[in-house]
């Protein structure tokens, strides 16, 4: 029987039915950070069980750390409870023996950059995460879900993810994308059009000519957000641009065993007459860029585009949290900040796409505060021997040390009250990026164009 | 600790609201703690309050929010929650779990859920039930009003004043972890021949993913 891609996946890794009727799942690679494990370190612990296979697990902090002052290291956290939270993480790991880029090493970084930069995320895996945006992995054509505390715990225990079978989507955008339409335009599109509970129960599949063209940065972007549509997983599948990706990255197999692994990854695919329970074409080259005018990522409107009538109460709701008038142009909205970050938009070319709309320009003066916070250190390493980080800095933009950041505002950077922010992140939900914050979800270049005119612009018009 | 339940009576509040996210569930700024307990205090911590929270506070200090239903007083003590569609959408935080139970509530009513958080809910005895649409609007207007309904989980049966208003379907041995509090992890490892068996496969069939401590160098 033709198979999806999803279908192959499950397949390979499906170790056992439990009496239950669910599912255990063979979890080749778990990445921990330090938000979410401790409680499930400590019931393994209360319960007397060891991790069942130290090797597939990887641990980075990232959603607490200072982008400041890094040097210090975890004496540069000034938050008690956060720098709790590092320490642990580091307890944790050193007592079980589980590899860490910890704060002071080069390579840490969101756990979502840092996977696929280090070859310890590849090709056939399964993937989990205590983190929901763990969807960005399946960019590599593999299964990755984001899982709670729960299932940390009982990954760690048993190396098997307990669960059901998803159902099977594909996305398939064809066309030619507009130029200054990025992958993050596209995945907002895909939000805007199936809504965020529209993937709830699927796996999404992303294809067509547009996903075939993109770089595997930007099938990241895309993947990222398949959990805002609603899906636990995200993926596209393997091709020849997966495989530059891989090659030489620092986990990734060598000589014979590359030759070996490459052959099982050329079957990562759907077989062309596979069945998909619910298919949905987009013609990608109608794809405008996109920006976020509400608090859900579904409340996404075209960048011509005007905030929307209230038709319910989440709508209206919605309007009274982000001060918005229906009817206003997206555009006129003024910006008091502006990130560029998060494991959505944080990496090289996301860097370079923003840096290359700021070459020679400044931000505007009635911009309060706009901050750059690359995914890892390796990523930061590449974009200063590009001079990246000087075009930011001469423009106005703050150069920052690797980590979540603004993305979720557990660390000092954060939105004031009202504030509106062009943000290059996932969720534009009521306070996430700072208590009364008013986040807007859009591209890096878009943020770019944005902060140097001070509201919204479309970046059609701006690049040259 | 798991809760465990067969039969519920309790006050219901409405949260007439789709899309509702973990972020408002629990603000981040309170998933810095290393338990799993304490984190009823700031549950919807930005409806609640007027002021921004921090953790550690003390929460009597500050000022509710009184127009949040959950600060009105024909709801103290309520412990059952409804609310419309894509209920705990977002961040996978089981602190938003964590924080309902520690608040109190044991059963959260939505037209539909988000898949995180529903399986979330099941990993520690918080009972999610989807109904219909029209469903939910009746159990909005019942709640509204500050009654109590009846839960019987043996049954699948929702009551309100001795009748029966509602069913709802949930998979057999979900509902046998929320009766009994099983625990998944021994319930999985009793399979622990076969994860050895699949493993020591998978390590001779695809032997670069098991490589790697050894390469921990810089
Ligand atoms: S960057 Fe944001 S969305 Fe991504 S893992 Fe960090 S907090 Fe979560």
């Amino acid at each position: 029987m033709p198979q999806t891609l999803y279908d192959k996946l499950w397949n390979l890794h499906e170790v056992a039915q439990r009496e239950d009727g669910t599912h255990l799942l063979y979890i080749d690679r778990h990445l921990i950070h330090e938000v979410t494990s401790p409680q499930a370190f400590e019931g393994l612990k209360i319960a007397g069980r060891k991790p069942w296979r130290i090797s597939s697990n990887i641990a980075t902090p990232d959603h607490n750390v200072p982008t400041t002052d890094r040097a210090k290291g975890i004496q540069g956290i000034n938050d008690e409870v956060a720098k709790l939270q590092v320490v642990t993480l580091d307890e944790n790991c050193k007592q079980h023996d589980i590899l860490q880029f910890d704060i002071h090493d080069i390579r840490q970084g969101i756990v979502h950059v840092v996977g696929p930069e280090q070859g310890l995320t590849l090709p056939g895996m399964t993937i989990v995460c205590g983190d929901s945006h763990t969807s960005t992995h399946g960019a590599l054509a593999t299964l990755s879900m984001g899982i709670g505390t729960s299932e940390v715990e009982h990954v760690l225990a048993t190396q098997c993810l307990k669960t059901s079978k998803l159902q099977n989507m594909r996305v398939i955008i064809n066309g030619d994308l507009q130029k200054g339409v990025t992958p993050k335009d596209v995945t907002l599109a895909v939000i805007g059009k199936i809504g965020t509970a529209g993937g709830t129960g699927y796996a999404i599949e992303y294809a067509g000519s547009v996903i075939e063209n993109m770089s595997i940065e930007g099938r990241m972007t895309v993947c990222n957000m398949a959990i805002e549509a609603g899906a636990r997983a995200g993926l596209v599948a393997y091709d020849q641009t997966t495989e530059a990706y891989i090659k030489n990255r620092p986990f990734a197999p060598t000589g014979e065993q590359w030759i070996h692994a490459k052959s099982q990854w050329e079957e990562l695919i759907s077989d062309e007459d596979a069945k998909f329970d619910k298919e949905i074409e987009i013609d990608g080259s109608l794809i405008a860029p996109q920006v976020t005018w509400g608090t859900s990522p579904e409340m996404v409107i075209d960048i011509d585009g005007f905030i929307p009538e209230p038709d319910s109460e989440s709508i209206q709701h919605a309007l009274d949290y982000m001060d918005l008038e229906p009817g206003k142009k997206i555009k006129d909205i003024k910006l008091d900040q502006v990130f560029i970050g998060s494991c959505t938009n944080s990496r090289i070319e996301d860097l370079r796409e923003a840096a290359k709309v700021l070459e020679g320009k400044k931000i505007s003066d009635s911009i309060k505060r706009a901050i750059v916070v690359p995914g890892s250190g390796l990523v930061s390493k590449q974009a200063v021997e590009e001079g990246l980080d000087k075009v930011f800095m001469d423009s106005g933009f703050e150069w920052r040390a690797p980590g979540c950041s603004m993305c979720l505002a557990m660390n000092p950077d954060q939105l004031g009250d009202g504030e509106h922010c062009a943000s290059t992140s996932n969720r534009n939900f009521e306070g996430r990026q700072g208590y009364g914050g008013r986040t807007h979800l859009v591209s890096p270049s878009t943020a770019a164009a944005s902060a140097i005119e001070g509201h919204f612009v479309d970046v059609r018009e701006y690049l040259p | 600790m798991k809760n465990t339940f067969t039969f519920h009576r309790g006050r219901a509040v409405p949260i007439d609201r789709d899309n509702i996210d973990t972020d408002q569930i629990i603000p981040k700024q309170f998933l810095k703690s290393i338990k799993k307990s304490g984190f009823g205090p700031n549950l919807f911590d930005a409806w609640r309050y007027e002021d921004e929270g921090f953790p550690g506070q003390d929460v009597s200090q500050r000022k509710p929010n009184k127009e949040f239903i959950l600060n009105q007083e024909r709801f103290n003590g309520a412990d059952i929650l409804i609310s419309k569609k894509n209920f705990g959408c977002g961040s996978s935080r089981e602190h938003a779990v964590w924080s309902l139970m520690d608040f109190g509530f044991k059963v959260v009513i939505a037209e539909s859920f988000a898949d995180i958080f529903y399986n979330n809910c099941f990993n520690n005895g918080l009972l999610p039930i989807t109904l219909s649409s029209e469903e939910i609007s009746m159990m909005l207007n019942i709640a509204e009003e500050g009654k109590e309904i009846e839960i019987d989980l043996e049954n699948q049966v929702i009551f309100f004043e001795d009748n029966e208003i509602a069913t709802f379907e949930i998979d057999p041995f979900r509902k046998k972890c929320i009766l009994e509090g099983l625990d998944e992890i021994g319930l999985s490892l009793i399979h622990a021949a076969e994860i050895k068996e699949f493993e020591e496969k998978r390590a001779m069939e695809s032997p670069w993913i098991f490589k790697m401590g050894n390469k921990n160098e810089k």
